[in-house]
C-alpha cells in the first residue's frame, strides 16, 4: 500500500468490548478470547460467550498465522482515507487458533491476481499515527 | 398443496413512479403520496388504517410516524432490518391481522438517496457515530458495501467454481424485464445509464470493475423512490377493488460473521424453509421469484438457500436465460427490472411485494401467464457481514 494522505478510520473509545484488543496491538499482540466453560473461541471481543452465554472468558494471544478466507479488491472507494490508495484487498483471514478477522491483505504486487482464497498469510503490523494502536494487516506467509 | 389460509391479503399497492425527485420532495412526501394511492387502489380510505409499519427511513420514529400521517393506529411496528424490513413487516401484519388486532395495515417506504448523493455502495466506513464493537473491528479496513458482497461472490466462485458468465445471467434477465417497464426505462434514462436497452452476458463481463469480482452491471442503481402496500383482513379483502393476494407463508432470520462460518450461505437458509413449510409449497412450484437483487451474488445465494436448487448449483440453475419471464421455466425473476435496472433507493424490499402482487393480479409489464404463486425475499444489511433475509409467500385464489 502506498502512503495515505488521510488516516484510516480508527477504532474509537470508550468502547469497552474491543478496548482490550486494541490496547494489546500497541505491543503487536493479536489477541482473542476463549470461553473457560465451553472452550468456544469468541471474536470479535465481547464479555460473554456467544455459544453458552458464560461471562467466564479468557484472553489469549494468536501466533498471527492463518489463511485468507475470502476477499475483494476495492477499485472504487469515495472515502478520502482510501480513495487514493489504488486497488487494495479487504477480506477475512481465518487464524489458526480458530477466529476470523476482517483485515487488508498486503505485500503483493497485484492484489487482483496475487491474493487467493486459502492462501497462507501472517500478520504485519501497521502502527497508527499517535502510537497508541497498531493495525493487524496480513501478508503472504 | 398450498395452504388455504386466507387471513390477510395485499389489497392495495403503489410504486412511486419517479427515481429522481425534485428538491422540494422529501422521503415523507413519497411515503404519504404512496399511502394515499395504495389506499385508493384498494378502495379504502385514510381513516381505515389501524396498523402502521415503518422502518424509520423517513426520519421519524415510532412516536412520530402516526402523528405525521394523522392516523390513530393501535398496532405500531417499527421493525427496521434494512432492505428486508418490508418482508418482516408484512409477516408481522399478517400475524396481527390473524390475531384480530388489526384490519387494515399500511407499509410505506420513501427515500431520496439519489438526490442526496448518498454514496451507498462505494462510501465505506466513515469512522463517525457512536463506536460499536463491530465498527471498531471493521472500520479501519476500507470495506465498501459493494466489497462486502464481492467477498461473498469471491468465495462462491472459489468453493463452487461458479463463473462470471453465470452471475451475469441475473443482470441480463432483469434488464430484459426493465426494458418492458416504462418506469424502469425512465429510471435508467434519468439516472444516465450508458444504455437502457437489453444487455448481453458480454456487456456485463466487460463493464467497469467496482470491487473485484463485482462489476458495474452486477450492482444495483442508487435512485430515489418509494411505495406502499396495504394488507387487510379477509373480511375487508372481500370488498376491495382488486383481486386479493394472500399471504400464505413467512420466514424471518438474520445472519452474521462467525468463526468458521460459510459466507456463501445467507439468512435465507434459515428463513426460506420456514416460509415454504408454512405455505405448503415447494420452491419448484413458485411462478415468480422476487429476490432482492442488490447484486448478482445476492440472488444466486438466496436461490440456493431457498432450495430452488442445491447449494453451490446456483450457477448452473440460472444458465440459459431461465430466469426470463418468457423462458417457459419457473421461476421468473424480478419481472419489474429489479434493483439492477428499475428501482433501488436503498431498501428495495417493498418493491418485491409490489411486483409479486402485480403478477398475481395479472398487471405486470412482463406478465407470466396464469401466475399463481410468488415469493418475495428481501435482504437487508450486508450479505458478507450481518444481514437479514425475510421471505413472504403469496398466492392468488
Amino acid at each position: 500500500m502506498t502512503t495515505q494522505r488521510v488516516p484510516r478510520p480508527q477504532p474509537r473509545f470508550p468502547e469497552p468490548d474491543t478496548e482490550p484488543f486494541w490496547k494489546a496491538t500497541k505491543d503487536h499482540k493479536l489477541t482473542y478470547q476463549k470461553c473457560n466453560d465451553c472452550n468456544t473461541v469468541v471474536f470479535y471481543p465481547r464479555r460473554h460467550c456467544t455459544k453458552c452465554g458464560s461471562a467466564n472468558l479468557a484472553w489469549h494471544t494468536s501466533k498471527g498465522l492463518g489463511a485468507v478466507y475470502t476477499f475483494s479488491v476495492v477499485v472504487q472507494n469515495r472515502n478520502p482515507s482510501f480513495r487514493d490508495l489504488g486497488a487494495y484487498a479487504v477480506g477475512y483471514v481465518d487464524l489458526d487458533e480458530g477466529f476470523r478477522i476482517m483485515t487488508n491483505v498486503v505485500g503483493v504486487k497485484n492484489p487482483s491476481t496475487d491474493v487467493k482464497c486459502g492462501m497462507r498469510v501472517k500478520v504485519k503490523w501497521e502502527d497508527q499515527p499517535g502510537g497508541e494502536i497498531s493495525l493487524p494487516l496480513f501478508e503472504p506467509a | 398443496m398450498a395452504n388455504q389460509r386466507r387471513e390477510a391479503a395485499i389489497v392495495g399497492i403503489h410504486e412511486y413512479p419517479l427515481r429522481v425527485v425534485g428538491p422540494d420532495v422529501s422521503a415523507m412526501h413519497i411515503k404519504v403520496e404512496s399511502a394515499r394511492k395504495a389506499l385508493e387502489d384498494a378502495g379504502l380510505s385514510w381513516k381505515d388504517v389501524d396498523a402502521v409499519y415503518d422502518a424509520g427511513e423517513g426520519g421519524l420514529g415510532g412516536l412520530e410516524i402516526a402523528d405525521y400521517f394523522g392516523f390513530r393506529p393501535t398496532v405500531i411496528d417499527t421493525t427496521a432490518v434494512g432492505g428486508s424490513s418490508f418482508e418482516f413487516q408484512a409477516a408481522h401484519a399478517w400475524r396481527a391481522i390473524a390475531a384480530g388486532k388489526a384490519k387494515v395495515a399500511l407499509l410505506t417506504y420513501g427515500s431520496t438517496a439519489h438526490s442526496q448523493s448518498r454514496a451507498i455502495g462505494t462510501g465505506g466506513a466513515t469512522g463517525q457515530g457512536a463506536p460499536r464493537p463491530q465498527s471498531n473491528m471493521e472500520d479501519p479496513w476500507g470495506l465498501t458495501l459493494i466489497a462486502g458482497y464481492a467477498m461473498v461472490k469471491q468465495r462462491h466462485m472459489f468453493q463452487y467454481h461458479t463463473t462470471n458468465e453465470q452471475f451475469a445471467e441475473i443482470s441480463v434477465a432483469t434488464r430484459l424485464h426493465a426494458t418492458r417497464n416504462p418506469e424502469a426505462v425512465k429510471a435508467m434514462t434519468d439516472l444516465a445509464f450508458v444504455g437502457t436497452g437489453e444487455i448481453s452476458i458480454q456487456d456485463v463481463l466487460t463493464s467497469r470493475m467496482i470491487a473485484d469480482p463485482l462489476r458495474l452491471l452486477e450492482c444495483c442503481m442508487v435512485s430515489d423512490g418509494g411505495g406502499a402496500v396495504v394488507i387487510a383482513s379477509r373480511d375487508v379483502a372481500r370488498n376491495t377493488k382488486k383481486r386479493p393476494v394472500w399471504i400464505i407463508g413467512s420466514g424471518e432470520a438474520t445472519k452474521y460473521p462467525e468463526n468458521g462460518g460459510d459466507i456463501t450461505v445467507s439468512a435465507g437458509a434459515q428463513s426460506g424453509p420456514i416460509a415454504f413449510a408454512e405455505a405448503g409449497v415447494r420452491p419448484g412450484e413458485i411462478d415468480i421469484a422476487m429476490i432482492y437483487d442488490s447484486f448478482t451474488i445476492t440472488v444466486l445465494a438466496i436461490l440456493e438457500d431457498m432450495d430452488f436448487c442445491k447449494k453451490g448449483e446456483g450457477g448452473a440453475f440460472v444458465q440459459g436465460g431461465r430466469l426470463k419471464f418468457n423462458s417457459g421455466k419457473k421461476p421468473a425473476l424480478n419481472t419489474d427490472g429489479g434493483g439492477l435496472s428499475s428501482n433501488h433507493p436503498g431498501m428495495r424490499g417493498i418493491f418485491l411485494l409490489l411486483e409479486a402482487a402485480r403478477q398475481l393480479r395479472g398487471e405486470s409489464h412482463s406478465q407470466v401467464p396464469n401466475a399463481r404463486l410468488a415469493v418475495a425475499t428481501g435482504n437487508g444489511g450486508q450479505l458478507g457481514s450481518r444481514h437479514s433475509t425475510g421471505a413472504i409467500i403469496l398466492a392468488r385464489d
